[in-house]
């Protein structure tokens, strides 16, 4: 098992958080001299305060949450229960095919890292597509969401090849349960990627024909929690499947 | 969002979208309705229609059981039979009869418009009769599926199962799943955030906090079994081994996904009648629900509990003694919130001035009958003494009491109470009565000799017996009984039919009822309430007919009563998904077709949005 080494994974995230640190530095920067407090005329006040109306005005709901929110918020938790049972399934039988190939003789670590990598990647992307939208630059917006869009993509991209390629190990949906489990667990987060990748798309385009405004930043918000659980259910999926086959201490 | 108006944003070659079906009357209207109180009555009438047909099941297997050694519906015709009846009883018949009252009454008793997302309801409404049809569609194509309906592996591989029977069964309780999921989300979402002001949720009414428990089982346990189903489906038609022992799979695991999943489901049909009992029994005592908060967190209890006891269906798979201690321990424990209830409904009785109308007919008889099935559940509860009552009629006794008893009662309870409010008409009272009694009596006439059954061994789901094992006078007798219980119930059907079509019109609040629903006209106009109201305390229009003083209200938007806009998407979608199910039944292109079809309708969905309109207040003082 020598090809097996933390060593890739550990030097990914580090590369990963490093990269983090530097854009959220940049970005504290470029924040810094936009939020010094600003000496307001009494004019600008009542503009503000007269938008800040006009924007909660129309949420006129119980918690003042709006209702799409509300509604992404308990589907989402519906969907850990969905990918639960899927994750029980593969646990339970982790360990218990008949015959080969088992998770060793296929993963490669360092190419599934990588892609986790570029997922973990548009999340913060996503981050900044809602930041964008919410202060109204349209072009940010388009930039980061085509961003995240690439990712997603990317992802996909990096999902059909390890598919691929672990066929053309043998590793196949009925060859063990080891694949069952496997394409079932991994193929049902990558439909979840592939809705999310629409759905980015969907709003990339969108923004062209002045459906995506300041006022309607939420749309954007629900897209980005999908987003983000999608993001949060991979590093699951990858710690079970992938992280708990590392030799590690034994 | 309602009231949040925003411009569509649509290409010229997409601007069709923006003409939105604006019929008022006819089919096209029901088609295209978003209004809670029709789709409401959709389910109400839907479910009748798949009681009916789980009924007529119910008297065909009652039929091949009344004497020994008959042979009218043999082998594997029986065993469809026994299938279908139990899961069109339990996913097309009880569960949308829940649905129809929340639908109904959750915006009326939380004093909101409309619900979240009254779209979405629509698909909820269309995707269960899509399951529906998928469902009942086996028996012409090909026969329904015969695996019992906990359909458990092996039993449902290709190798025993190879009709497409167990497939139909499969995606039609698919689609009801994404149905029951998506309206559990919108009723949950309604209830967070649509209730009137100063209605927090200790003021809401015991009903609509029954909902609420109920939708959370529903979007926590539906996923799980949505997931045990394509695992089958998988194993069935795609050559994966998840339940296939010879290839290291592990039947069990179907056992412990389903009833994950299945014993909440029990809750789900009993806590929303346990809610509409809890309404009506304070209205025939003149009296306020006794220990509210008690009965609401009760319920909450029994909804966080439901979760904890689903291997007590499994004792005698042989999970080992601790595991078989610990879920008993929790089987009993979940006895107490239940008890709480049955204790609360008696003391509201106590020293009330009781007035048995119909509906409250129903409610004391649930009370009773539900205690009976409560008790012999307790017993099988006991692993020990579950090993003498598995599979057995005992256990037949059992769920239907609870289900029958718990969930049916509290349904027709619901029906007699809430018809005014559904059709603006009243049930006649005296053969109400006549038919609440004979529908009581041949219940237990029929359910209760089951228990002596059971503990003589007569096994559930045999087809046949014979005459030395000394059943056939029970046998005989329940058969008579249970076509007593079909012509009975068939007749109340009948009587709820004929008080609509009648003139007998009901005043806005024929019970002097305490909840928002019955402060409006009956039926309650399009947009509800022509003011929002304001509450201040529990039972806000008791309070208020008491003190003789009006409702407080929101002031009037000047733009007029907000509405949301028909759509058609909301049938389109579901019509692609029916189709893609037929496709993925037969693994024909027939699936792409589907999942084309709802992918471009769910795109106009989404591009067409909320569409809002406003119309007129009426005048002030004129309800």
């Amino acid at each position: 098992m020598e090809a097996l080494k933390l060593q890739p994974v550990i030097t990914a995230f580090t590369v990963f958080g490093i990269f983090v640190c530097v854009l959220l530095t940049y970005y504290a920067l470029l924040n810094l001299f936009k939020s010094f407090p600003r000496i307001r005329s009494k004019k600008d006040k009542e503009a503000i305060a007269a938008e800040d109306a006009d924007v909660h005005h129309h949420v006129d709901t119980y918690t003042g949450e709006p209702n799409i929110k509300l509604f992404w918020w308990v589907f989402l938790a519906s969907d850990c229960m969905f990918f639960g049972s899927l994750i029980t399934a593969y646990l339970i039988y982790k360990g218990q095919s008949l015959v080969g190939p088992y998770p060793l003789d296929v993963f490669d670590m360092e190419l599934t890292t990588i892609s986790t990598f570029i997922l973990l990647l548009s999340s913060f992307f996503m981050v900044l597509t809602l930041s964008s939208i919410q202060k109204g630059d349209l072009g940010k917006f388009r930039f980061w969401c085509f961003a995240t869009f690439l990712c997603g993509l990317t992802f996909l991209g990096f999902q059909v090849y390890e598919f691929e390629h672990f066929i053309h190990e043998g590793l196949r949906l009925k060859t063990n349960l080891f694949g069952s489990t496997f394409y079932l667990l991994t193929g049902t987060h990558g439909v979840h990627v592939a809705i999310g990748v629409l759905w980015l798309l969907g709003m990339f385009i969108y923004s062209f024909w002045g459906g995506i405004t300041k006022e309607r930043a939420i749309e954007v918000e629900i897209a980005g929690l999908y987003w983000h659980f999608v993001d949060v259910v991979w590093i699951v999926i990858f710690s079970v499947i992938y992280l708990m086959e590392l030799p590690i201490g034994g | 969002m309602s009231g949040h108006s925003h411009k569509l944003a649509l290409p010229k070659f997409l601007s069709f979208l923006k003409n939105r079906p604006t019929k008022e009357n006819g089919l096209v209207s029901w088609l295209t309705t978003v209004d809670h109180k029709r789709i409401g009555i959709l389910y109400l009438y839907t479910s009748f229609f798949f009681l009916f047909v789980g009924g007529i099941e119910a008297l065909f297997v009652r039929s091949q059981l009344s004497a020994n050694d008959l042979e009218i519906f043999v082998g594997s015709t029986y065993n469809q039979l026994v299938t279908m009846h139990a899961t069109t009883m339990i996913f097309l018949a009880i569960m949308p009869l829940a649905a129809a009252f929340f639908n109904f009454m959750i915006p009326l008793q939380i004093g909101a418009r409309d619900v979240a997302f009254p779209r979405l309801n629509a698909f909820s409404y269309f995707m269960y009769l899509a399951g529906g049809i998928v469902l009942n569609a086996s028996w012409f194509m090909g026969g329904a599926s015969d695996a019992g309906w906990f359909a458990y592996a092996p039993l449902t591989s290709a190798t025993y199962s190879p009709t497409h029977g167990v497939d139909f069964w499969i995606l039609g309780l698919i689609l009801t799943g994404i149905s029951s999921t998506v309206a559990a989300i919108n009723f949950i979402v309604t209830i967070i955030n649509m209730r009137a002001p100063g209605m927090t949720l200790m003021k809401m009414p015991v009903f609509s906090w029954m909902a609420f428990v109920t939708a959370f089982l529903l979007a926590f346990a539906l996923p799980v079994i949505t997931i045990a189903l394509i695992i089958l489906f998988m194993d069935r038609n795609y050559g994966t081994t998840f339940f296939q022992t010879a290839a290291g799979g592990d039947p069990i695991l179907w056992q412990h996904l389903f009833w994950v999943f299945g014993h909440p489901e029990v809750y789900i049909i009993v806590l929303p009648a346990f809610g509409i009992v809890s309404e009506i029994i304070p209205v025939f005592s003149r009296k306020p629900l006794f220990g509210y908060k008690l009965v609401v967190l009760s319920g909450a209890a029994i909804g966080f509990m439901g979760f904890t006891v689903w291997s007590h269906h499994m004792f005698t798979v042989g999970m080992g003694p601790i595991v078989n201690s610990a879920f008993s321990i929790t089987t009993a424990a979940i006895a107490i919130p239940t008890g709480v209830k049955i204790f609360n409904w008696i003391l509201t009785l106590w020293n009330g001035k009781i007035k048995f109308s119909v509906p409250m007919m129903y409610s004391t008889a649930l009370v009773f009958l539900f205690m009976v099935g409560g008790f012999s559940g307790l017993m099988h509860g006991a692993a020990a003494s579950d090993f003498q009552q598995h599979d057995t009629y005992f256990v037949v006794a059992h769920f239907h009491y609870t289900i029958l008893g718990g969930g049916l009662f509290g349904f027709l309870a619901g029906t007699v109470y809430w018809l005014p409010k559904f059709f603006g008409k009243i049930m006649d009272e005296e053969r109400g009565r006549k038919i609440f009694w004979w529908i009581f009596i041949s219940f237990n006439l029929t359910f209760f000799p089951m228990h002596f059954l059971g503990t003589s061994g007569m096994p559930r789901r045999i087809y046949t017996y014979s005459s030395d094992m000394e059943w056939t006078a029970l046998n005989g007798f329940i058969t008579l009984a249970s076509f007593v219980l079909g012509i009975a119930l068939l007749v109340f059907f009948i009587e709820v039919i004929k008080a609509v079509k009648s003139k007998n019109k009901a005043s806005a609040d024929p019970w002097d009822a305490r909840t928002l629903e019955w402060s409006i006209p009956s039926p309650p106009p399009v947009y509800n309430f022509a003011d929002l109201p304001k509450i201040e305390k529990i039972d806000e229009f008791w309070e208020s007919k008491v003190s003789n003083k009006p409702i407080k209200t929101l002031p009037r938007d000047p733009h007029g009563i907000h509405m949301p806009g028909k759509s058609w998407m909301p049938l389109i979608t579901s019509i692609g998904l029916l189709i893609a199910s037929f496709g993925a039944v037969y693994e024909s292109d027939l699936r792409y077709i589907g999942l084309g079809i709802f992918l471009l309708a769910y795109y106009g969905w989404a591009l067409e949005g909320e569409a809002e309109y406003y119309l007129p207040y009426p005048k002030k003082g004129k309800k």
